[in-house]
Formats: C-alpha cells, sequence, structure tokens
C-alpha cells in the first residue's frame, strides 16, 4: 500500500518536473526566436523541409476527410430531413476542427519525429558541442529556425487543409449526392464565418510551436546512443500529439465556448 | 615556462553513483604537447569537456591563462582560445566541406567575403584536394573526415588544441597518417595540444609527456620511456598490456 503510493508519487513528481522542464524550454526557444543573430538561411532551409514537404500529406489527409465528411453528413443528416446541411457542416468542421487537428497530427508525426531524430544525433555526435565551441548558441542555431518554421508555416497548410478539404466534401457532393454546383458553392460562402478561419489558423500557429518544441527538446535532452535517439523520437511525437488535443480544446473552449 | 591550464581538484559526478573525475590536479605548460592516456570510459572525454566548459565541473576550478571556467563574464574570451577535435569528427551533416569551415570561421573572421578563401586555404593545408570540397561529410572517408575536421579546428586560430582519441575508427595507415598530420600543425601553428587516447603508441609518437588517468585521478605523469620502469603497478600493467597487443598484432 504504502509501496505504491510511494510509487505513484514518484510518478507524479517526475512527470511534473518534466513538464516545467519543458516549459522552461520553451520559453528559452520562444526567447531565442526575438534576439539576434538569426540564421536566415537556416529558417529558409527549415521552411523547406518541415513546411513544403509537409504540403502533399496534409493535402491527402485534408481530402479525404472532407470526402468522409461529406457523406456521413449527407447520411446522418437525412434521418432528421436536413440532408441539404453538407455544404454548410463540411466547411464549418473543416476550418474550425478537421483542418488544423488532422494536419496539425500529420506533422507531428512528419516533423516532431524527424526534428527529434537529427537534433537528437547532433547530441550524440558531439554537433552540439562543437557548435557551442565554435560561439554558436544551439538554441539560435537549432531551435529558434525551427520555432519560428512551425509557427509561420502550419497556418499556412491549415489554409490548404481547409481548401483542399473543403473541395473533397464538394466533390462527392456534387458527383455523388447530386448537389447542384452553383447550390454547393452559395451555400459554403454563405455559412463560412471569418472566424471560423481565423480560429483555425490561430490553433495552427498554437499546433506548429508545440510539434518543433517538443521535437527540439526531445531532441536536446535525447540519451546517447541509438536507442536514446530512437526514444525521443518516439517521445517527441506521442507528446505533440497529446499537445496537439489538449491545446485544441482549450482554443476552442477560449474562441467558441460560452 | 608559464602555466597555461591549470586544473586544481576538479569533481565531476553523474547521478548518485558515478564518480568520473575524483579531485583530478593537472598542469600544462604553454607551448607543451601532453598526451593524457587512461583505460577506455575513464572519464577522457569528460575531462576534455570539463575542461572546454561544455560540462559543468561539480568542484574544484580550471584556470586557463588565469581566466576560470566558471566566470560567466569572461566565458566567451575562454571559449575562444580553443579548438577541438571530436572523437567522431562532429562535422555538420548538413553542411558540405568547404560550407563546415566557412561556418567556423564566423567565430574569429568578420569579413564574410574573406570567409571562403580562408576556409580553402585550410582545407588545402590539411591535404584535402578540390574535389572534395563540395561533398557533403557523410559522402567522404573516414580519414578525410579526421582531415575535414583538423582543418575546420584549425581555421579558428586557436591557442589550445584538443584531440578525442584522433585515431580511433581509422585504419592504422590511415592513423599513423593523421598523427603525422596532427603532429605537423601544432610544431607548425606552436600551440598548446592536449591528446586523449587510449592507444600508447600515438602517445609516444606525438608526444613524450604523459599523465595516465584511472579512478578518476591523474596517477603519473611523466615520459613515455620511463613507463616501464616506474613505481606504479598501474601504469606498468597498462603498458606492458598495450606491449602485448602491438606484439600480438605484429604476429
Ligand atoms: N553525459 C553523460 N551522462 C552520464 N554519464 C556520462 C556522460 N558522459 C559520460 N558519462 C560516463 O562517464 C564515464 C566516462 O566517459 P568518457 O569520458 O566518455 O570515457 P572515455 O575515457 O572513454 O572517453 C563513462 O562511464 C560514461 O558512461
Ligand atoms: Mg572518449
Amino acid at each position: 500500500m504504502i509501496g505504491s503510493l510511494a510509487t505513484l508519487g514518484r510518478y507524479t513528481v517526475a512527470t511534473l518536473a518534466e513538464v516545467g522542464h519543458v516549459f522552461i524550454f520553451s520559453v528559452k526557444g520562444l526567447r531565442s526566436c526575438f534576439i539576434p543573430p538569426f540564421y536566415f538561411r537556416e529558417i529558409i532551409r527549415q521552411m523547406k523541409v518541415i513546411g513544403f514537404y509537409s504540403v502533399p500529406i496534409v493535402g491527402l489527409t485534408a481530402i479525404f476527410a472532407g470526402m468522409v465528411l461529406a457523406l456521413q453528413t449527407h447520411v446522418g443528416f437525412t434521418r432528421f430531413d436536413a440532408g441539404d446541411a453538407v455544404a454548410s457542416v463540411v466547411v464549418i468542421s473543416i476550418t474550425r476542427e478537421l483542418g488544423p487537428v488532422f494536419a496539425g497530427l500529420m506533422v507531428a508525426g512528419r516533423v516532431s519525429s524527424s526534428v527529434a531524430a537529427e537534433i537528437g544525433s547532433m547530441r550524440v555526435s558531439e554537433q552540439i558541442d562543437a557548435l557551442t565551441v565554435l560561439g554558436v548558441n544551439p538554441f539560435k542555431f537549432l531551435i529558434a529556425p525551427r520555432i519560428i518554421t512551425g509557427i509561420l508555416t502550419l497556418p499556412l497548410l491549415v489554409l490548404v487543409a481547409d481548401v483542399i478539404g473543403v473541395m473533397g466534401g464538394f466533390l462527392v457532393s456534387v458527383t455523388m449526392l447530386n448537389f447542384s454546383t452553383g447550390a454547393y458553392i452559395s451555400q459554403t460562402l454563405h455559412a463560412m464565418q471569418s472566424i471560423d478561419v481565423i480560429s483555425g489558423l490561430v490553433k495552427a500557429a498554437a499546433f506548429g510551436f508545440c510539434i518543433t518544441t517538443l521535437g527540439c527538446y526531445h531532441g536536446f535532452y535525447s540519451d546517447l546512443g541509438a536507442r536514446g535517439v530512437g526514444n525521443a523520437t518516439t517521445a517527441a511525437v506521442v507528446f505533440s500529439c497529446i499537445t496537439i488535443l489538449v491545446f485544441n480544446y482549450l482554443l476552442t473552449a477560449l474562441f467558441f465556448g460560452a | 615556462m608559464k602555466k597555461k591550464i591549470i586544473l586544481k581538484d576538479v569533481y565531476k559526478s553523474f547521478g548518485e553513483g558515478l564518480r568520473v573525475l575524483n579531485g583530478i590536479s593537472l598542469e600544462i605548460e604553454d607551448g607543451e604537447s601532453r598526451i593524457i592516456v587512461g583505460r577506455s570510459g575513464c572519464g577522457k572525454s569528460v575531462l576534455l569537456k570539463c575542461l572546454l566548459g561544455i560540462m559543468k565541473i561539480d568542484g574544484g576550478d580550471i584556470l586557463v591563462d588565469g581566466i576560470g571556467v566558471g566566470d560567466k563574464k569572461r566565458f566567451p574570451e575562454y571559449m575562444r582560445k580553443f579548438s577541438i577535435l571530436f572523437q567522431g569528427n562532429a562535422l555538420f551533416d548538413s553542411m558540405t566541406v568547404l560550407e563546415n569551415v566557412t561556418f567556423a570561421l564566423g567565430r574569429t573572421e568578420r569579413d564574410k567575403s574573406l570567409r571562403k578563401l580562408k576556409a580553402e586555404e585550410k582545407l588545402a593545408a590539411v591535404g584535402l584536394e578540390k574535389r572534395v570540397f563540395d561533398l557533403y561529410p557523410a559522402e567522404i572517408s573516414g580519414g578525410m573526415q579526421k582531415r575535414a575536421a583538423l582543418a575546420r579546428a584549425i581555421a579558428v586560430e586557436p591557442e589550445i588544441l584538443l584531440f578525442d582519441e584522433p585515431t580511433s575508427g581509422l585504419d592504422p595507415v590511415t592513423g599513423g597518417v593523421i598523427c603525422n598530420l596532427l603532429r605537423d600543425t601544432v610544431e607548425l601553428l606552436g600551440v598548446t595540444s592536449v591528446t586523449i587516447t587510449h592507444d600508447l603508441r600515438v602517445a609516444e609518437f606525438l608526444s613524450d609527456k604523459v599523465s595516465v588517468l584511472n579512478e578518476g585521478n591523474v596517477v603519473w605523469t611523466g615520459h613515455t620511456r620511463e613507463m616501464e620502469t616506474c613505481g606504479n603497478e598501474f601504469v606498468k600493467n597498462f603498458h606492458r598490456a598495450s606491449n602485448v597487443i602491438s606484439k600480438v598484432r605484429r604476429n
């Protein structure tokens, strides 16, 4: 009894310590985004790796999400004679929730893992020590460019997801559910409000921050050896996905709650 | 002679139980080439990292030209005295060989247009051909990586060069070539150097003053020739063991 309580206590303390550690790391990371020197070449390289190369998988996720959403909404809503609402439901769900969350989770899987693996292997192969010896602050050279990129590119990716997701819904509705093109488009434009899109983009920026920061954190404090890097990679993905879902709830409550 | 590096009772532990440096004291003179030998895992790399200030020491003090490693204000000045050739080279793998050296020159060369020229000069000085300049570290052999890492290390004009196991992972021939290159470089630049290794042949080749590390302390300092006849059992055994290995290799 006492033993299991002690174990529980130890885990709680360890978890809180870790959360505090991550918090301090993110504050340091965020602060280094605003203090020169800035490594613009690194930022551009990261934009390509993190942002541009994520476009295909984000687009693919979004189009299927939009398509299945249209089908399900049609089936579900015809049960109480609201089958016409497909266009509105699709555009609101995609811009508010599905676009940001799906894009966030896909990018978390792709990017936080690769960031953790890259920085972790730099730790293991002493490249981070080499930076320090050369008088280059690893926070400014490695971490700031990735965080900046995450915050800037995730909203753009979500915008792409929004457009493609709505298109997916449109395609299914027009080809399979007998909607007329003009009616669908006008209903979409009518239902969509700017707050839907804006809240989604704000979420995206927050997710971008979480994904890159957690990837950097786990890589930076990776245990030595190949296994250490492997564990760091897994932890980065798991924790950034969880953080995305938690932040998604909190931000939704903030925007639309009460 | 002026003392360049002074370590006074330096302690370093990891976690609860693992005490790696146990009150180690060491003095190295200006212009000296010092070798530190010890068994694998005895804390040689940790010692170098503490000396560089990239690993915090638990107790004691490290002074370089009178500047303490813990002196926050003068730390950039402290760090600028050093350059290190890491055990695994630690070349930045997202940059080409040339970019690695150019990037390092950011520490010393204000004029950006001169950096590339100087970098090419340094790469040529360590015997690398022009065709490897634009290759990535993963695309060149271990020996070439070592040379590139050396070019990067000397590019920043250090006063003290540190070599961490400079021949590990290389075949004996390449290892010998690299040893020669290191000795010539140190002589040419006239810098103070500290080399750590577990290989006594490397030690004998690079310098004649050697400190033996065991259980977190320097147990003996002297000439490599005197190792056989000295009074310290650990040193004698260490010397005998490496001779046995050399003989096995020769047969
Ligand atoms: N960052 C670290 N965290 C925990 N233990 C470490 C760390 N770095 C080194 N050690 C431990 O310190 C000891 C000495 O390591 P090291 O200095 O790398 O040995 P070597 O003499 O072969 O270079 C080893 O037992 C190693 O496990
Ligand atoms: Mg070592």
